[in-house]
């Protein structure tokens, strides 16, 4: 298929070669050098998307990242990306690509009906008409009615790195500021990242093949400061590198994009689609450019409708014609640019239309000179042409730039370029915090305050349009850079490259709404964010409706929040804004940047830290033996526990039946090896323990073991578990599995900040210990077959510790209870832990030893009333709700004990905890349940008086069973509640948080 | 992502450290002797300046030493870094005022 419309001659592409791609299913030809946009206008094909509320057919708006319209789904499912600029996809042979968002084809789509309903449906519509009974019903089809492009449904099969890189001086853009602060700072020996997002280095040059630059053409220079910097050994240059995020301390993150470009069959397997670069810079040079920022007038959507600016690099960069007939639109002298390069290319030019009352420059003289027909004091008023333009509208001006005259006289063009000024793309600049200011010269925001230490912004990023001044800036700030960084920056390094000055698109006009024919909102529409399909009506409607705010009329309007964030479109609606309020630009203020720049593809932010390496597993060392026997786990922090070993045929409540009978019955047991340990030496050991713990520790004998409580200073529960004294000066501590980390934190945080006087010193052993807990009644018969120690309670009573061999392990035996259960234990060094295990199980065999699971654990606990920190407690439970007081110490001060004396916590009606048994022993009631007073007669709002902590099956009592804060719960014994549930009420009755053994008489066995 | 000087270890992510809230709140010798308001006032309330604030850091994933910061809360910059248990340095006033 022929490229109609490429020009014969020109553009940085390589016509020895040619590319096949489709789209929408058609094939086309371009070349390499092109992206999918200058290579679809080669062809023709400006219709490329349907917009994202109305479905109006829209085409190729720019030529660069700031691309609102040109939106395309890129190769098939798994390996597809969706909402990809077309201006930016560099072309390959074999590249497909879709249109996103219409059905059932981009021609004709008939989900264009919401354009012509879209008088009913402004801004908010969806909000305000979808109320009843609730948006929920409404929101899966109105998503489906709006939106871009599908992301992929496969897992995505690509790999990806993550690069780190620290530097002297970071050079974001590679265009001419970029380029001669990267040779400037290079030139001294400083490492320096230039980063470009395009595959070619020359920003606008390369769209501007007349500009010089040391008096030769700037292609020249490129290939020279190009060559030169591969030279440089401390340089690295990243191409199809976006610098899509500026974090604090010049922390900056890249994405490179290195196997995208490749045709499929030619990507080399060894490199990873994408990098993701993080980079620590010690200087940042920002030099991003700028974005050409169109004019809004009615029907400014169609496609044939683009920037002034892409027009000239369509017709410079890619030789490719974007039209045939044109019309210039402008405020200002740069758009007479554009007018001669279509002129010279030879495009029909139909005239130029320019609201400026008089145009005097040296572009609009040579556009004059030249024959080019020039409407000043005009307006273009609207536009005709439903998949293509065809007519352009244009009529005179008042004086106030208000209102037209006359109905607007027709032009036929199928191309309509315009030219509103130019905005710096202060995006990084913002991200990092710095501030804008109002330039009122050049009618645009530039950069004021930084808050960075070490940056500069310069060139057009900075507000400095002219080639020289930019040249001068750039390598006057990389120099300051290199210098700050210890780089000697004397010699002949020291000049700029000269050029030739030219602010070519000042003077401006500033009119942000043109005028048409109709009244806002008539016959058309002024389209301010193309890509979210946010007109100037609904800007004003959001004023109208008291909105005032720039920050709240966005997101009202969703102005600027479509995934190209408003590039083409922010200052416009701020401008619109100010014009309507009656208040100047800087006045309104601008919205707040974030990142990304550009859309970053999840797989980019993942890297290789995707399945196995997503979050670490900690395992135990009998982890092998749990799966082997058919553990299901569960994930308690990043540790896999055993959760309940079910054996054939049965269920998980069947297997949890049999494995709490079991250590009632006879003798079960659990692997312990995650509860958290932390030894705690030294001569102060006690006296620190007492200030950590509500109980006292300084008293402890050795070899004998106590519960403790830990509070924050607020007085809530923190974490709980058993402490042994070893020796004299020395405690092993137990903390929960998952509070493991924080409880060691908080220690180290006491004795490092305020209690450095003490000498304590801490260890963390979890790992070094394998923990086999052994409970039941026949737990003291079978350890007595693996060790020699007096068992008797008179010689190993419980809450004390023994040391002795276990299996022939040396060991730590603790004798604790966490099931009621005389119980057992058995700490050994971990490589030892599967084999004592293993034996416990072999010699248990006789007892019909059981290995229990945690939701085991858990029933029997709650079958005791024993409580777990984070089930029973949330940080808002003190011991006195609990109904823990005989463990807070009266006689000494420790953390959080003020705070239990502050009113709020004296409160009769906290929620204190309680037991709770259902009407129906059979039911069980959920965990979270709400409970209520009554279950009749309720009307909104109910007062909640508690909810449940826990609640089981309990073989073992032969009901369910459960535990609950309930508000003066312990005055409520014996009275009904109610555990509302979605469809019905479940009543059950306070009790004590007890259900089994409540003499404890098996706990002493 | 902030760059912090571990007095330890030096220069380092934020990732591997863990914020430790305002510094210079010293743990009240007699609680006792406390109304409830000073107590809660200790317990609860800080500051939330804009510009210069005292801050605590452990360097959790490294040394796991605490040190005290002196932070602006605009620009994020570490002005000063100094041991726990110190009084604060003279600082300049911030350069964006």
């Amino acid at each position: 298929m022929p490229q109609s419309f490429r020009l014969p001659e020109g553009g940085l592409i390589d016509r020895a070669r040619s590319l096949r791609f489709t789209f929408d299913g058609r094939s086309f030809d371009g070349h390499p050098g092109d992206t999918l946009a200058s290579a679809l206008l080669a062809n023709g094909v400006h219709l490329v998307a349907r917009s994202f509320k109305y479905h109006r057919p829209r085409g190729i708006f720019s030529a660069g990242a700031e691309e609102p319209n040109a939106l395309v789904q890129l190769g098939e499912d798994p390996r597809t990306d969706p909402n990809q600029r077309a201006t930016q996809v560099e072309l390959f042979d074999g590249l497909s690509a879709k249109a996103q968002h219409c059905w059932p084809s981009l021609e004709v789509d008939f989900n264009q009906v919401t354009s012509l309903a879209s008088r009913l449906i402004p801004s908010g519509f969806y909000y305000k008409t979808f109320m009843w009974p609730s948006w929920k019903y409404f929101e899966g089809p109105i998503r489906r009615a709006a939106g871009l492009g599908k992301a992929p449904r496969l897992p995505d099969p690509d790999r990806y790195d993550k690069c780190f890189a620290h530097c002297d001086v970071l050079v974001v853009g590679g265009g001419p500021a970029g380029l001669a602060a990267a040779l400037a700072a290079g030139r001294t020996g400083a490492r320096v990242i230039l980063v470009e997002q395009d595959n070619r280095l020359g920003g606008s040059l390369l769209s501007a093949p007349e500009t010089q630059i040391e008096g030769a053409p700037s292609a020249d220079w490129v290939r020279e400061a190009e060559a030169e910097l591969a030279t440089l050994p401390e340089v690295k240059v990243l191409k199809r590198t976006t610098c899509f995020a500026y974090y604090d301390h010049n922390l900056l993150g890249l994405l490179e994009k290195v196997t995208d470009h490749y045709a499929p069959y030619d990507r080399p397997a060894e490199l990873p689609r994408q990098r993701m670069w993080r980079v620590r810079a010690g200087h940042v040079i920002l030099a991003t450019g700028a974005i050409e920022r169109p004019l809004v007038f009615r029907d400014n959507d169609r496609p044939g409708i683009m920037l002034a600016s892409a027009a000239s690099s369509y017709l410079n960069r890619w030789a490719v014609k974007p039209g045939s007939r044109a019309v210039v639109f402008t405020n200002n002298e740069g758009g007479y640019r554009a007018a001669l390069d279509l002129k010279s290319r030879g495009v029909d030019l139909a005239a130029v239309i320019d609201l400026q009352l008089a145009a005097e420059g040296p572009l609009s003289r040579r556009a004059r000179d030249e024959g080019i027909p020039i409407k000043t004091g005009y307006a273009v008023t609207g536009t005709s042409g439903h998949l293509r333009l065809k007519k352009v509208f244009v009529a005179p001006l008042d004086g106030a730039g208000k209102r037209v005259f006359g109905g607007g006289e027709p032009i036929e063009a199928d191309l309509l370029v315009s030219s509103g000024g130019w905005n710096p793309t202060v995006h990084l600049f913002c991200q990092s915090k710095g501030t804008l200011e109002w330039d009122d010269s050049l009618a645009c925001f530039r950069p004021d305050a930084s808050m960075q230490r070490n940056q500069a912004v310069v060139g057009a990023a900075n507000g400095t349009f002219g080639l020289s001044s930019v040249l001068v800036e750039a390598h006057a700030a990389a120099l300051a850079a290199a210098d700050a960084a210890g780089f000697s920056t004397g010699g002949e390094a020291s000049t700029a490259p000269t050029s030739v000055e030219e602010r070519d698109f000042l003077p401006m006009r500033e009119i942000y709404l043109v005028p048409s024919i109709k009244p806002l909102g008539q016959g058309g529409k002024h389209f301010v964010d193309q890509q979210h399909d946010v007109t100037a009506a609904d800007l004003l409607l959001a004023m109208r409706e008291g909105y005032r705010s720039i920050e709240h009329v966005k997101r009202y309007t969703t102005t600027g929040m479509a995934t190209d964030q408003g590039k083409t479109s922010n200052v416009a609606a701020i401008g619109i804004v100010a014009e309507h309020l009656g208040k100047t630009v800087p006045e309104v203020g601008v919205t707040t940047f974030r990142p990304p720049y550009t859309a970053v593809t999840f797989g980019a932010f993942a890297g290789r830290d995707v399945d196995d390496f997503l979050d670490p597993e900690r395992t135990t060392p009998m982890h092998a033996w749990h799966r082997a026997h058919g553990a299901a786990f569960e994930d308690v922090g990043q540790w896999k526990r055993a959760w309940y070993y079910p054996q054939a045929g049965e269920d998980m409540a069947a297997a949890v039946n049999r494995e709490v009978k079991a250590a009632r019955d006879s003798v079960g047991i659990l692997d312990a090896s995650t509860l958290g340990k932390i030894e705690i030496r030294g001569p102060d050991a006690g006296v620190f323990l007492d200030r950590i713990y509500t109980n006292v520790f300084s008293t402890l004998k050795v070899g004998r073991a106590r519960y403790g409580l830990m509070l924050k200073e607020d007085g809530m529960v923190f974490d709980d578990g058993v402490t042994t004294r070893l020796a004299e000066d020395r405690y092993l501590m137990t903390t929960t599995t998952g509070g493991a980390a924080n409880v060691m934190s908080w220690l180290e945080e006491w004795l490092q900040t305020e209690w450095p006087d003490l000498k304590v010193y801490l260890t963390s052993v979890t790992e070094q210990w394998a923990t086999m807990t052994i409970s039941g009644p026949n737990a003291r018969a079978l350890l007595a077959e693996l060790t020699e120690l007096d068992l008797s309670t008179d010689s190993f009573p419980h809450m004390s510790m023994a040391e002795g061999e276990v299996a022939g392990v040396k060991a730590r035996i603790f004798r604790i209870s966490f099931t009621g259960e005389l119980s057992y234990e058995i700490n050994v060094p971990s490589r030892y832990g599967l084999a004592v295990w293993q034996a416990l199980i072999r010699v248990g065999q006789k007892y019909a030893i059981t290995p229990y699971g945690t939701e085991a654990m858990h029933v029997l606990r709650a079958e005791k009333g024993f409580i777990i920190v984070g089930q029973e407690t949330d940080g808002s439970v003190t011991p006195l709700d609990l109904g823990m007081n005989w463990i807070v110490s009266k006689k000494k001060d420790f953390l959080g004990r003020r705070s239990l004396s502050r009113p709020d916590m004296l409160k009769a009606d906290r929620k204190q905890l309680v037991g709770l048994l259902t009407e129906d022993g059979r039911e069980v009631l959920p965990e979270g349940a709400q409970l209520v007073e009554s279950n009749h007669d309720i009307r909104p709002p109910i007062p909640m008086v508690g909810h449940v902590t826990s609640s089981y099956w309990s073989p073992n009592c032969g009901q369910s069973i459960a535990l609950a804060l309930v508000k003066g719960g312990r005055d409520r014994m014996g009275e009904r509640l109610y555990a509302a549930l979605p469809d019905r009420t479940i009543s059950c009755t306070v009790t004590e948080p007890l259900f089994f053994d409540k003499t404890g008489e098996r706990l002493h066995g | 992502m902030l760059l912090i000087p571990c007095p330890h270890c030096g220069p380092r992510a934020e990732i591997e450290f863990s914020y430790g809230g305002e510094a210079h709140i010293a743990r009240p010798e007699e609680p006792d002797e406390l109304t409830d308001q000073e107590w809660s006032d200790y317990v609860f309330m800080r500051r939330n300046p804009k510009g210069v604030v005292l801050e605590r850091w452990v360097h959790a994933h490294g040394c796991r030493r605490w040190f005290n910061a002196a932070r602006d809360t605009v620009t994020y910059e570490i002005l000063a870094i100094y041991p726990m248990g110190q009084n604060p340095p003279e600082l300049p006033e911030p350069r964006y005022l």
